[in-house]
């Protein structure tokens, strides 16, 4: 379990950029944290693995008080794959590169063998294991950083905006692999503004807006009220819109998926034809 | 030495009189300085010259940082002093220690008080940079363009270090631990990424500069200019007349160091 | 009887490979783009999108080298004859990341800066720069430097340096990738605002159907370096919707709902593309 109490966070130059965050993230929590650019979701990301130290309150990640434990030390259960590849590219091969955490980490070589070729494997990468990684496009990068911090099998994995420049496919592979790791007991924390990819996902949302937190709650809830969605900068789904359109037909407003759009349209719509069939 | 020194280095956007002076004037003030600085080799010399640009740091409003400049300066100076204290009196390590100050603050003031645009726009003036800049890489004004461009991508590289540095040691690099043998190999992963990252985006910046018509024909214009005032004039004039006086002063007597 | 808005791009089975790769990044592209249109130009990662974009202002051939087939006019010249320098007058491009487009100390520099390089008249410049200022909201911004500025202040800079061009076409290429959601849509609809208004011709490139949708009136979807489909928006995501979902492309949520819903025979017509559509067809249907 991670648990932040009461943090609040002042950069050197006076930006105050986290005020009283209250959270709790367990083992198999799946978590969006959405809100504008500069609400604070980095700064709260990079306080999870001991990146930064709060300026008040505390930071425990089992038990353990982040500015008593070294980064390198959380880092064994916290995952947080940066937003950009390219800062952390930086070896011969792929192979190489999937494999530096480990080693840092201390594992035997046979077993840092083996966790490169498992981890290149689910993530579709064998065949590149010995390419440059500088060669590859900016998905395929994008899947390589991700490997590199996966194969230490953090406890906790921390995505910083996953989806940016992908495009559908690209994120429907990303979904069911993030799905897949959550239902192995991993805790998966993505943070983003892809309102659309949420809504998909079904995660449990964290809006925060200039720093605090402004509302919690699964998805659904969350992103169909318009004063929170535009609090933080973002848009309500389109599911989300479409249904505050049909709600004097007797439609529930906090539909954000497609899934479950569909199933209440259609009873609807047999109904109708229904009639129109009973009427005629 | 800490990054906080470099603070008095840094350019500060204020409008004092000192600031409003044109680059020139202000790079003729530290010629100004540099000349019987480095003419000359007595005591009463140097604190003069540390003392006349006191006035400069005040109206500049830059003589908090300047002091930062100076704990920088520290290091250096200690060992200036020491090795003339071999090689000379200590009289003239004094005078030599002092002469290094000098310059520090010269060289401080006029970076503090000068932005880089105008920096760069003296340096589109200046023939003999034109002319390198001709001979070198094909356009006269591609130098000053390149310096300008430096300077305008320093914060930028700046975050991305810390976001190397920061994604590196999420993997469990620590820059700390080891002998200086292994320190200096933990550099790897932070400097390749950030290689890496400093070409990617001047190339991105080079495509999007192309893509505005840069660097056009010959005639490249500027919306901005320099303008020289009568203060510069008058400055240029007193700078000008302590070149000249001290040139004289060195032919025409010999100065002790005390 | 008004005219025809003339062509202002014409591509005749244009092709370009890059030094070095194995494979064609466009091929046989056949494209004419009339004026005032606005085009979304969207396909899978590697399809070709920005290769194509880069063609129109002349980054291909001048700053990306390799083999070049067929032929593009713009605004009647042939780009191989041409230096970027010359294209940039009529074709401005505003890059994906926000960041790397500005290179000035001040934004008010920033925005002199393509004036600057065709060598205007300094009264002509100042003219242009608080032109572009005023029409893109970013006269507040003059003095700040680039780095100090939002993604969304960022990208408004980069959009009025390109005006200042005055030119006749803007690609924009992913222009919204690094800005949150009513960001994105801000720039978009200030995008389609100033299209309106000036009367240009603009060239989206976007993953993100239903960010462009009420803007684009033509959709022109590219895989593998090839053009698949080329059509009025809504049209071509109606007759094509299998293909276009098979390719991957980012089709609104909406439409995919329709396309389901039509599939089991609840629901018949085009199918829409923005959410006030679809909500006016379901409500009449189910108030029947």
């Amino acid at each position: 379990m991670i648990t932040l109490e009461k943090v609040s966070f002042t950069y050197r130059s006076g930006q105050r950029a986290l005020q009283d965050i209250d959270l709790n993230i367990a083992g198999g929590d799946f978590i969006a944290i959405m809100g504008e650019n500069g609400a604070g979701k980095t700064t709260l990301a990079k306080h999870l693995n001991g990146l930064l130290k709060p300026s008040q309150g505390r930071v425990l990640v089992d038990g353990e008080d982040t500015r008593k434990v070294s980064v390198a030390r959380l880092s064994r259960k916290v995952g947080l794959v940066f937003q950009n590849p390219d800062h952390l590219l930086f070896s011969e091969t792929v192979k190489d590169e999937v494999a530096f955490g480990l080693k840092n980490f201390g594992f035997a070589p046979e077993v840092v063998h083996n966790q490169v070729m498992r981890t290149l494997e689910a993530l579709g990468l064998s065949e590149y294991a010995e390419t440059s990684p500088f060669l590859l496009s900016g998905g395929e990068r994008k899947r390589v950083a991700l490997a590199a911090i996966l194969a230490t099998e953090p406890d906790y994995l921390i995505l910083d905006e996953p989806t940016i420049g992908q495009d559908y496919q690209q994120k429907e592979r990303l979904r069911n692999f993030i799905l897949q790791l959550y239902s192995q007991g991993k805790a998966v924390v993505m943070i983003t503004h892809d309102v659309e990819f949420v809504a998909e996902s079904n995660p449990k949302v964290i809006l925060l807006s200039q720093g605090r937190i402004v509302a919690q709650g699964p998805a659904d809830s969350v992103l169909s009220k318009d004063e929170l969605v535009k609090k933080a900068s973002l848009v309500r789904p389109q599911m989300s819109r479409l249904f505050g359109e049909l709600t004097k037909y007797g439609l529930p407003s906090d539909v954000v998926d497609v899934h479950r759009a569909r199933i209440l349209l259609e009873e609807k719509l047999s109904e109708a034809k229904v009639r129109v069939a009973q009427n005629s | 030495m800490s990054l906080r020194t470099l603070e008095g280095f840094k350019f500060s956007t204020l409008k004092t009189p000192v600031h409003l002076l044109d680059p020139r004037t202000k790079f003729l003030i530290v010629i100004a300085v540099l000349v019987p600085a480095l003419l000359f080799a007595n005591i009463y010399v140097m604190i003069a010259l540390l003392v006349s640009q006191l006035p400069l740091l005040l109206v500049g409003k830059v003589a908090r940082r300047w002091a930062l400049s100076l704990r920088a300066g520290v290091f250096l100076s200690g060992l200036i002093f020491v090795v003339n204290l071999f090689t000379g009196s200590y009289l003239s390590a004094i005078a030599l220690t002092l002469r290094f100050l000098v310059l520090l603050t010269s060289f401080s003031l006029f970076f503090m008080t000068t932005s880089p645009d105008d920096l760069g726009l003296a340096l589109d003036r200046i023939g003999a940079v034109r002319w390198l800049s001709r001979r070198w890489l094909g356009y006269p004004n591609a130098l000053s363009f390149t310096f300008t461009t430096a300077v305008r991508l320093v914060p930028t590289l700046a975050v991305d270090a810390q976001t190397v540095v920061d994604a590196q040691r999420s993997r469990g690099l620590e820059l700390d631990k080891g002998n200086l043998l292994k320190r200096v190999r933990n550099y790897i992963p932070i400097l390749i990424p950030l290689l890496l990252i400093a070409i990617r985006r001047s190339l991105e910046l080079a495509e999007a500069l192309e893509s505005r018509g840069f660097p056009g024909k010959e005639g490249r214009t500027s919306l901005f200019q320099l303008k020289l005032r009568p203060v510069d004039y008058a400055i240029v004039a007193v700078s000008l007349a302590m070149i000249g006086i001290s040139f004289w002063i060195y032919f025409h007597y010999k100065i002790p160091v005390l | 009887m008004a005219n025809a808005p003339r062509e202002i791009i014409i591509a005749k089975n244009l092709g370009f490979q890059y030094v070095g790769a194995r494979r064609a990044a466009i091929q046989g592209i056949d494209l004419s783009i009339r004026e005032d249109e606005f085009i979304l130009l969207t396909g899978p990662s590697g399809c070709g999108k920005t290769s194509l974009c880069r063609c129109l202002n002349g980054l291909i051939p001048n700053f990306y080298q390799g083999e070049w087939t067929g032929e593009l006019l713009v605004d009647g010249l042939s780009v191989t004859t041409q230096l970027t320098s010359e294209l940039s007058r009529r074709v401005g491009y505003v890059f994906q990341n926000p960041e790397n487009q500005l290179f000035a100390l001040t934004v008010e520099k920033d925005i002199a800066f393509g004036p600057e390089n065709l060598g205007l008249s300094r009264e002509e410049i100042r003219q242009r720069v608080d032109e572009a200022m005023n029409v893109t909201g970013t006269l507040p911004l003059r003095d700040l430097a680039p780095y100090e500025l939002s993604g969304g202040q960022q990208q408004r800079v980069a959009l009025a340096g390109v005006l200042a061009m005055k030119p006749s076409v803007i690609v924009l290429d992913e222009p919204t990738s690094f800005l949150d959601p009513r960001t994105a849509e801000e720039v978009m609809r200030a995008t389609d605002d100033l299209r309106r208004e000036l009367g240009l011709t603009i060239v989206v490139v976007e993953h993100r159907l239903d960010l462009v949708a009420r803007y684009a009136e033509r959709i022109v979807v590219m895989d593998a370096g090839k053009i698949v489909a080329d059509g009025d928006l809504e049209e071509t995501l109606d007759e094509k919707f299998d293909l276009l979902a098979g390719l991957g492309v980012g089709i609104p949520r909406v439409s995919l709902l329709w396309a389901a819903l039509r599939r089991d025979g609840l629901v018949s017509g085009k199918v829409p593309t923005r959410v006030e559509d679809a909500a006016s067809s379901l409500g009449g249907m189910m108030s029947q």
